[in-house]
């Protein structure tokens, strides 16, 4: 029942895998990719992995999709960005990347069939599992990043509201300049 | 893996719900077309000329940046919603701390103005 399920996920992420870097619609591309992040989460479930589940669900398929379309209706594609335009150096490149993936890929599985897994907690992906790990032994790195977060926000608006602090006192409707 | 099987049932009564409501419209409903209402929607105004793919202000990707953020501040709460009992009032000053970090950015998001729209 299971290896079933698994079987049908995987070939559903693989063929919309392949349908993001097929399509030549950028926007049908992004779609794809939320399909793709749906059954990659589906695979987490499946790995007892509820908490990251649920992340990749609410931050990918949501929040990340959300920035990816904002992304492209930012860079003004006009028509269809076709295959014409892309230069041999640059499938080479492609073709390369791929290659050393493989070669990751490769050397992973092999070390992969000689770990340890019985010894795991199976409970160990449960969000209250994760809490437990989060909230006590790593309570450091839970704070730090809201640091990480506080970065973005004040990087973003640094960036698009480009007006020294001085200037608004001055100006109380707060143009965007 | 049978823990999930409520899941299961709930994504076949949101698709059957949908497709079923789908279906109504399709073959119980009247069809009655006039130009006007093949019309494009767009939230009540007349659509507005040329292409709808124009460049977007980078205001929308300031909103969606700052979503984000907020959003992944909510998904830390979920695991400590979780164990919000156990980890009693060492677990809600840790949340304090990590929202009153965020609040920093809150606060000078409402200082430039960074949500004022022109």
């Amino acid at each position: 029942m299971e290896i079933i399920l698994f079987i049908i996920t995987a070939l559903i992420a693989l063929a919309s895998a392949l349908m993001v870097i097929t399509r030549k619609s950028p926007i049908a591309s992004v779609l794809f990719l939320v399909l793709t992040f749906v059954c990659i989460a589906v695979l987490y479930v499946m790995l007892g992995a509820q908490f990251i589940a649920a992340m990749q669900i609410i931050v990918y398929a949501g929040a990340i999709m959300v920035l990816f379309l904002f992304v492209l209706m930012l860079l003004n594609l006009r028509g269809n960005q076709g295959w014409e335009n892309i230069s041999p150096a640059r499938i080479g490149l492609g073709f390369a990347a791929a290659g050393l993936l493989l070669l990751v890929a490769v050397a992973w599985l092999k070390t992969a069939g000689s770990m340890e897994v019985a010894g795991l907690d199976p409970e160990m992906g449960t969000v209250s599992a994760f809490g437990d790990v989060l909230f006590q032994r790593f309570l450091l790195p839970f704070e730090i990043a809201s640091v990480l977060l506080l970065g973005a926000i004040i990087g973003v608006v640094a960036m698009i509201k480009r007006k020294p602090l001085a200037e608004l006192g001055e100006d109380k409707e707060g143009k965007v300049s | 893996m049978s823990n999930y099987i409520p899941v299961l049932l709930f994504l076949v009564a949101v698709l059957g719900l949908t497709g079923l409501m789908m279906a109504m419209v399709i073959f119980l409903g009247p069809k009655r077309s006039n130009p006007d209402k093949e019309l494009p929607f767009e939230t009540g105004s007349a659509p507005s000329p040329g292409d709808a793919r124009e460049r977007y202000p980078v205001h929308f990707y300031l909103v969606a940046i700052l979503f984000i953020v907020f959003d992944i501040e909510i998904a830390f709460m979920y695991p400590w919603a979780v164990k919000f009992r156990q980890l009693g009032l060492f677990g809600l000053v840790e949340m304090l701390v990590f929202a009153a970090i965020l609040m920093f950015g809150w606060f000078y998001i409402i200082k430039r103005g960074a949500l004022k729209w022109k």
